[in-house]
């Protein structure tokens, strides 16, 4: 068990699943040379060699749509982009080429691929390049998609990811790869769909993924102190498929639920975890649930109007108190 | 934006509501919370109150007429406003769900879904999921728990906290015949005289008639020797003094609610496929209010003293007179009490709360000729006659409590055991 | 496909790829008439894009290649698909949403598979397929493999942004792939000449850096030729081509289109028909003493006969199992 960080894990990972097998490799813009953008992928074009390790141009639907035609000649592609905002470009591949071809082939051709890339918003970026697509890209059969929080996570989850043979999304966190965490050694693979307790607790369940696991775990941190609340902070994890039974458990044992996430609140995920919630635990709920989530405008540049558009662990502890009628 | 001013649902089982007088009249600015009207309901007299500021308007009810909950009685227009001259059209007679089907969120053919500002929303309980589904395991009827969340929302804490207080599932109707006659209005000239029904005699005769139809009855009568207990009373209100007062009725009301607690089986209550025994006693007790009675509960009348439940029994006393109580004061009764002995009836049988399993009638209490101990003594004398749900009570079991009540009355200090 | 000895072929070997060839087209043409008439007839729905007048294009190329060579196609592609020897049962079957389908009853018209056949879609999106051409080609590549992959599109994707973008990066990496543009004149009812700054789609190829040639789509024979030097040129090096196969739909855009429509007159249909690329075969093959009109006519019997049992076997097939719904959303 090491301490890394995030991106290192992810770097990791990578370096592991292209030792582990021939026909995966890494192509985007600046994964060779420039070692990453986010320099995830420092070091492996000197390890594995330019046909691995694959500088493209700026032409996300392009790469895209090459990755795709690769794994539906055997390879498994892992394509990452700068930002997952530069990838609404590649939409098309995503959505019309790697999500349906299997299904429209009546089940002959599988599409084994990775997209990844960090999404979200990370510092005064300002609109087009702060922008979560979880519930966008979440909205798609025949896609999975996963969303870690820790390096632990991020390693086990890309390496499901490039050994599933299905086209996985990968959202990482342009803010989380310089966090820290342990991380086993070698063969820590964690299967998608499943979600993970981050912190145990009594009155409220946080749902909460990617980013908004460390805004949680503040807030349940908070309520514990100053409320004498006992949060429990669920991360998500994957977000398709969507661990139904674990957000049922969790809330069938705490009664109230407050969902936090980093996109737009309109047809977000939280809705679809609400969904979830009033569905399977209808009876178990002692009020509404309710979410967290950036605030309905584009990310503004300002940074005192940025911080005021995130989910912060202030508004989580305020939902939290409503929904345990503290108020 | 005009608000209408709905004829509101003020009770559980209130489906038409007379006005009783105008608080405010047309033209009067208003504020939500405020007093509009006073409304006779079935069971007492409520504050209809503003849902919204502005200028009251378009009063369409006069004082003394009876409309349907869910009628638009006025408009609360914002000052200023334009409202038409003609009252807005009333809609129709809200249709009476019951009240499992309302809980049920069904919406009866025909019927517009109720908007959420809707009075038929009135009588809707609030209550989260989760307190519905403990409620109903429990046992306990939503609408006698009060909400501590957002809008009066019951929530899981308030069916925890009324644990120590077990409510009813249904709300009981109301026991005994009419302490008097109905006020009759001659009609110069006519041979008879219509009196039209008040709603709390509407009430009555809905209730009623479900009672001793439906219910097999059984009536049980024993007499009770009350010097000893007259002797109690006078000497505890020797010593209470200026501090209150110790009626019959209080020990009466006392040694009942003791008495059940050695024969719960009479604590009952008949539940379709299941009988109910409490552990608490709430004691209905009978009032005769001007035109109607009913029955205010005295809750965990078991545990009070004497003279805590004297006191609480003149409160509710003194409210039903005044048609104030509300109906969580009303409700929820486990066995119920009717004492005549006031207008000097020897003994008489009242008639069952369901879904209560018993109810005792209380004559007058009179001097007798007694044999005691060989001699023939004048002695305080008075009848209980009890009325048993054969469904939960057979005639030993009712026979077995008489004579614990008796004894009790007739030698206090038991009461201390 | 023994494209090695067609080469140095003799006069015979010559005259039997010929003889092939007009028998595909003539198969893809009773096919699609076939598909026309089931289509009014109800029994298949949706769109359906048909191939006629266009037969050269498929039959030519796919005759340069070999069978572990991949295909892949935009939604006009019944003419692809048969050529590459997928049997017009499974073909048709597909047209008519069946289990025997060759997607299984769902993909239909516009999204025919087999993988064996490496024959891999039908694609719906104008110009959505060809970055998925340049990465065939990639894997090829990767893999060290002497395949080609042709990508059959229509003149109107190559003002779509991925077809540049794909064209872009299979010349950078060199990739084994023929971009075989058909250029039918219209995008649906809009003339190329309209909406193209450049209306002659192989001067594109300079912008890339990469070989093209203008391609005779009438001459079967002159896209066979065609094919088989970009093909060499895959195999050889690596390098891509961008070959436009000039050619012409005489039916509509598709079945919910009119014969000639309001875009183009029907004296220029009956004009183009008079370059038939089947009629021009079979009298050149009937002048060359290599087929008579019997012969011809057998040829004829033979396909309609194959075209209408396809057409019985759609029929006769069982839908999907409603089971069928849920299957092939991800893979095990």
């Amino acid at each position: 068990m090491a301490t890394l960080t995030y991106r290192d894990a992810l770097n990791q990972a990578l370096r592991e699943e292209m030792q582990r097998d021939p026909n995966v490799f890494l192509m985007g813009e600046e994964v060779g040379v420039y070692q990453g953008a986010y320099k995830v992928s420092r070091g492996l074009l000197e390890e594995f060699g330019p046909m691995r390790v694959v500088d493209t141009p700026i032409a996300e639907l392009g790469f895209a749509g090459v990755g795709v035609g690769a794994a539906m000649a055997g390879l498994r592609p892992v394509i990452e982009f700068m930002t997952w905002n530069f990838a609404v470009l590649a939409l098309d591949q995503i959505v019309n080429s790697a999500a349906k071809l299997l299904y429209e082939s009546g089940g002959q051709v599988p599409i084994p691929i990775v997209f990844r890339g960090p999404n979200g918003a990370a510092l005064q970026l300002a609109a087009q390049h702060s922008q979560a697509w979880d519930a966008w890209l979440s909205h798609i059969p025949g896609l999975k998609v996963v969303a870690p929080a820790t390096p632990a996570d991020a390693k086990g989850l890309l390496k499901a990811a490039i050994r599933d043979n299905n086209p996985v999304l990968v959202l990482e966190g342009e803010m989380l790869y310089n966090v820290k965490g342990e991380v086993p050694d070698g063969e820590h693979v964690v299967p998608i769909g499943q979600a993970d307790l981050k912190r145990p607790g009594r009155d409220v369940t946080l749902v909460c993924h990617s980013k908004t696991v460390a805004v949680a775990l503040k807030a349940a941190e908070q309520l514990a102190g100053r409320e004498g609340v006992s949060a429990e902070v669920l991360d998500l994890r994957s977000l398709r498929p969507l661990d139904e039974a674990a957000i049922v458990a969790s809330v069938a044992h705490t009664n109230r639920a407050v969902v936090v996430e980093e996109g737009w609140p309109h047809a977000g995920i939280g809705a679809q975890v609400v969904d979830v919630i009033q569905r399977e635990a209808f009876d178990h709920l002692d009020a509404p649930v309710l979410r967290v989530t950036q605030a309905d405008v584009p990310m503004p540049y300002n940074k005192q109007l940025e911080r005021l558009a995130k989910p912060s662990p202030d508004r989580v502890v305020a939902a939290v108190r409503r929904v345990l009628y503290l108020d | 934006m005009a608000t209408s001013v709905y004829m509101e649902a003020l009770s559980p089982t209130m489906e038409e509501g007379r006005v009783v007088k105008w608080h405010k009249r047309d033209g009067d600015p208003v504020k939500a919370g405020e007093t509009l009207a006073e409304v006779e309901t079935d069971k007492a007299v409520m504050d209809l109150v503003a849902r919204a500021d502005g200028v009251l308007r378009q009063v369409a009810a006069a004082e003394g007429q009876t409309v349907p909950v869910g009628s638009v009685v006025a408009v609360i227009a914002a000052p200023g406003e334009a409202v038409g001259a003609a009252p807005a059209p009333a809609p129709p007679p809200r249709p009476a769900p019951t009240p499992e089907a309302r809980e049920r969120g069904a919406v009866p053919v025909g019927s517009p879904v109720a908007s959420p500002t809707a009075a038929a929303d009135a009588t809707r309980v609030k209550a989260s999921p989760l307190a519905r589904r403990m409620a109903r395991e429990a046992g306990v009827d939503l609408k006698l728990v009060t909400g501590s969340g957002p809008g009066g929302r019951v929530v899981r804490k308030d069916l925890e906290s009324a644990r120590a207080m077990p409510l009813p599932v249904a709300p009981p109707s109301e026991p005994a015949p009419a302490p008097r006659p109905p006020v009759v209005v001659t009609q110069a000239g006519a041979g008879y005289a219509d009196v039209p029904l008040t709603q709390i005699r509407k009430t009555i005769a809905k209730r009623l008639a479900t009672s001793l139809g439906p219910v097999p009855h059984f009536f049980l009568t024993t007499e009770v020797d009350m010097e000893r207990a007259g002797e109690a009373r006078d000497a505890l209100n020797q010593s209470l003094g200026e501090r209150g007062r110790v009626s019959f009725n209080d020990i009466i009301l006392k040694a009942t609610a003791l008495a059940l607690v050695q024969h719960r089986a009479c604590n009952a209550w008949f539940q379709d496929d299941h009988i109910r025994y409490w552990d608490d006693v709430h004691l209905g007790m009978a009032v005769a209010v001007e035109d109607g009675l009913i029955t205010p509960v005295i809750r965990n009348a078991d545990r009070k003293s004497l003279a805590e439940l004297g006191k609480a029994a003149k409160e509710l006393a003194d409210k039903a007179r005044s048609r104030r109580l509300q109906p969580n004061e009303y409700t929820g009764s486990t066995f119920s009490v009717s004492n005549l002995g006031m207008f000097d009836i020897d003994e008489f049988t009242a008639v069952i709360n369901p879904p209560e399993a018993g109810i005792i009638a209380v004559g007058s209490i009179g001097q007798k000729a007694t044999v005691v101990g060989g001699l023939v003594t004048p002695r305080r004398r008075m009848r209980i006659t009890m009325s048993c749900d054969h469904r939960v009570i057979d005639g030993a079991t009712g026979a077995a409590f008489l004579r614990t009540l008796k004894q009790m009355l007739e030698n206090p200090l038991a009461m201390l055991l | 496909m023994a494209t090695a000895t067609v080469r140095t072929a003799s006069t015979s070997a010559l005259s039997e790829l010929e003889r092939r060839m007009l028998r595909q087209m003539l198969l893809i043409r009773r096919f699609e008439e076939k598909a026309a008439e089931a289509y009014a007839l109800g029994k298949i729905g949706g769109f359906c894009h048909l191939y006629i007048g266009q037969e050269a294009v498929a039959v030519g190329s796919l005759a340069a290649l070999r069978d572990d060579d991949y295909v892949i196609s935009s939604y006009r592609e019944h003419g692809q698909a048969l050529a590459r020897g997928i049997a017009p049962n499974a073909v048709m079957a597909e047209l008519f949403g069946k289990a025997t389908g060759c997607s299984k009853g769902k993909g239909g018209s516009m999204h025919l598979f087999d993988a064996a056949k490496r024959f891999l879609g039908g694609h719906g999106i104008v110009g959505g397929h060809i970055p998925l051409a340049a990465g065939i080609g990639f894997a090829i590549r990767y893999k060290g493999g002497d395949q080609v992959c042709i990508c059959y599109f229509g003149e109107a994707a190559v003002n779509i942004g991925a077809f540049h973008e794909a064209l872009n990066m299979a010349s950078v990496y060199k990739l084994p792939v023929i971009f075989c543009c058909e250029n039918n004149r219209y995008g649906m009812g809009t003339a190329f000449e309209r909406v193209a700054a450049v209306t002659d789609v192989v001067e594109h190829a300079c912008s890339y850096d990469m070989a093209a040639e203008l391609v005779n789509g009438m001459d079967v024979l002159a896209v066979y030729e065609a094919t088989r030097r970009a093909a060499d040129r895959a195999r050889k090096g690596g390098h891509p081509t961008l070959l436009e196969v000039r050619t012409y739909r005489y039916m509509g855009h598709s079945m919910s289109d009119p014969l000639h429509g309001v875009y183009r007159t029907k004296e220029e249909v009956e004009e183009q028909r008079k370059r038939d690329p089947i009629s021009q075969l079979a009298l050149k093959l009937r002048e060359g003493g290599v087929l008579d009109q019997a012969g011809l006519d057998a040829l004829d019997a033979e396909v309609r006969e194959e075209a209408e049992q396809a057409v019985r076997f759609a029929d006769q097939s069982p839908d999907p199992d409603p089971a069928e719904l849920l299957t092939h959303v991800l893979a095990d």
